[in-house]
């Protein structure tokens, strides 16, 4: 395709540059142009050609784009085709945009604000110094145990030697401990109501040595458990005089004892 | 007159080569002797034994911390009244559940796009919906009339996402963040299997200050109050230099003293730009807060979350 040169000269009508439409080649020419929304139609004519100042004569065209035309014609009469027609070209096209431009505003626009590279550069250093300094998995693990620890996670998970350590510490009466239960199972043998069942299957079996312990009541076997709570008893009774350590080693040695039994207990039951 | 002993320093050495040499070497010796000063100390230390004086806590930007009047005590009752009487009040109280919309600018691409899935299936109860070309202030008044209680924006950049609006929506605050570092389960290293339907536990770490704690508060009210231990996940908003790092991470309890986590979803990290009282407006909305670099980047040491 044969390639054309761009016309520098503002009141040309075409935006080419060729001879037939170069307001400067031409001693009569006419233009469409727009300021701040309404056009105008520019012409030069011969008379004026000495005279500069008064060179091009600027006529209003109206809003409605059919009159405008009929303007353009009036103004235009018995001017050659070929500007009148391009004038005619060049208004539509200029309406055409102008009604964009107002249904755009309408619309929501895309605020486009500049990136900083230096201040870029310098927020994504602090974030990774931050992300250093956060020692995330740590803080995570460590707000995981301190929920464990208020027992915000209930019954879920059981650690015994945390519940004894406790009862090591505060040597109080703990309701749910397991080391008080047992100290009352004395009075407890006769109505039979608090038991210890081992339980065989932990629903947690990762747990390394989890033994967990229950209290439920179980009416229906209380006194073949009875007898052999006495049992138990009898025994750990003997060893209560002893010293803390030992004691706190004596829940342990009850459960093996209920291990032992408590397949007893099971076949009578069954 | 020259010196007596001469002295060359090692920056007027001309030849580039032998000053880079000289350098080198000079920093050798300064690490030498630093490691001598740090045994000595050490021995010294050992030598008094009892009587020696307590170790030297390191300086950290996190000691060095300018006091921020706004730091909140947890005794505080006009906090504790604020609290109670914000936007956040109905939250909880448990009388509404969290309900959440997750859309994007136009136009998403796909890593934006699968970002937006994965937020999904990380925060329970929540939709992601496509924005084709529709006004915000148009969305939201259908979205409060839809039961609706949050609206998430994420914003994107040439293909990243890069922005995130998070809005309370009957009438409650707006926070516009700049979202970096995004990562998805993809790209995450040795992560689980995906994250389940179980409501996750929520940690928040580290918001002091007014401005921190109602950012804390409209983040703890994207999740639904009563989180399911049995699913054992937990998604931590973790701020540190007024950096809020979100991991979605799964937990199990080893023994007493031992958790392992394992991390699932995405991760993403968060600066808070502005924060909106009332639900986004661009143009008429009361600011509460507003990043302003020329004022407030003024120290190191000075952070507002």
């Amino acid at each position: 395709t044969k390639t054309q040169n761009f016309c520098r000269n503002e009141y040309n009508l075409t935006g080419l540059c060729n001879r037939s439409s170069c307001p400067l080649a031409n001693s009569q020419y006419a233009t469409v142009r727009e300021e701040k929304g309404r056009c105008y139609l520019y012409m030069k004519t011969i008379e004026r050609a000495a005279f500069p100042r008064r060179l091009w004569e600027r006529v209003l065209l109206s809003k409605n784009y059919e009159k405008a035309l009929e303007e353009i014609d009036e103004n235009l009469i018995y001017w050659p085709r070929f500007i009148r027609h391009k004038c005619k070209q060049r208004f539509t096209k200029i309406t055409q945009y102008l009604i964009r431009i107002r249904k755009l505003t309408l619309k929501r626009q895309r605020k486009l604000v500049p990136l900083r590279r230096k201040i870029e550069r310098r927020e994504n250093r602090r974030e990774e110094k931050a992300l250093i300094a956060a020692q995330l998995d740590n803080a995570i693990e460590k707000e995981l145990l301190e929920r464990l620890k208020q027992d915000t996670y209930g019954d879920i998970y059981n650690f015994p030697i945390h519940a004894f350590d406790k009862a090591l510490q505060q040597q109080e009466a703990e309701s749910e401990s397991e080391s008080e239960a047992e100290r009352e199972e004395e009075d407890d043998d006769d109505e039979g109501k608090r038991e210890f069942v081992e339980a065989e299957d932990s629903e947690l079996s990762d747990f390394e040595d989890m033994d967990k312990l229950e209290t439920s009541s179980e009416e229906e076997q209380e006194e073949e458990e009875e007898v052999e709570k006495e049992s138990s008893q009898s025994k750990s009774k003997g060893k209560r005089p002893l010293k803390g350590p030992a004691r706190r080693k004596r829940p342990y040695i009850e459960i093996e004892y209920e291990e032992e039994t408590e397949p007893g207990t099971k076949t009578k039951a069954a | 007159r020259v010196l007596f002993p001469p002295t060359f320093s090692v920056s007027e050495i001309k030849n580039k080569q032998r000053r880079h040499f000289m350098f080198l070497r000079w920093k050798q010796q300064q690490r030498k002797e630093k490691l001598a000063l740090k045994k000595k100390r050490r021995k010294e230390r050992e030598a008094l034994g009892d009587k020696a004086p307590p170790k030297a806590v390191p300086k950290t930007i996190e000691n060095q911390r300018v006091y921020d009047e706004t730091t909140v005590d947890p005794n505080d009752e006009e906090v504790a009244f604020d609290e109670a009487t914000d936007e956040f009040a109905p939250y909880f109280n448990r009388q509404t559940v969290p309900k959440i919309l997750i859309t994007t600018s136009d136009r998403p691409r796909g890593r934006t796009v699968r970002f937006c899935e994965q937020l999904a299936t990380v925060i329970p109860n929540s939709h992601v919906y496509y924005r084709r070309g529709l006004a915000l202030k148009r969305i939201i008044p259908q979205c409060i009339a839809r039961d609706f209680t949050d609206l998430i924006v994420i914003n994107e950049d040439r293909k990243i996402p890069n922005g995130l609006v998070l809005s309370h929506l009957p009438d409650g605050p707006t926070a516009h963040f700049r979202m970096s570092s995004v990562r998805l389960r993809k790209e995450i290293k040795r992560k689980g299997k995906e994250p389940t339907e179980h409501v996750p536990e929520v940690i928040l770490n580290n918001f002091t200050t007014r401005l921190g704690h109602s950012i804390g508060r409209m983040f703890a009210a994207l999740f639904p109050h009563d989180p399911q231990f049995i699913g054992r996940q937990v998604a931590t908003f973790h701020n540190q230099r007024d950096y809020i790092f979100f991991r979605f991470h799964r937990y199990i309890f080893k023994s007493e003293k031992k958790v392992g986590i394992q991390e699932l979803g995405p991760r993403f990290t968060l600066k808070l730009r502005s924060l909106q009282k009332g639900t986004f407006d661009s143009k008429f909305g009361e600011y509460e807060w507003i990043h302003k670099r020329r004022e407030m980047d003024t120290s190191r040491r000075k952070f507002h979350l």
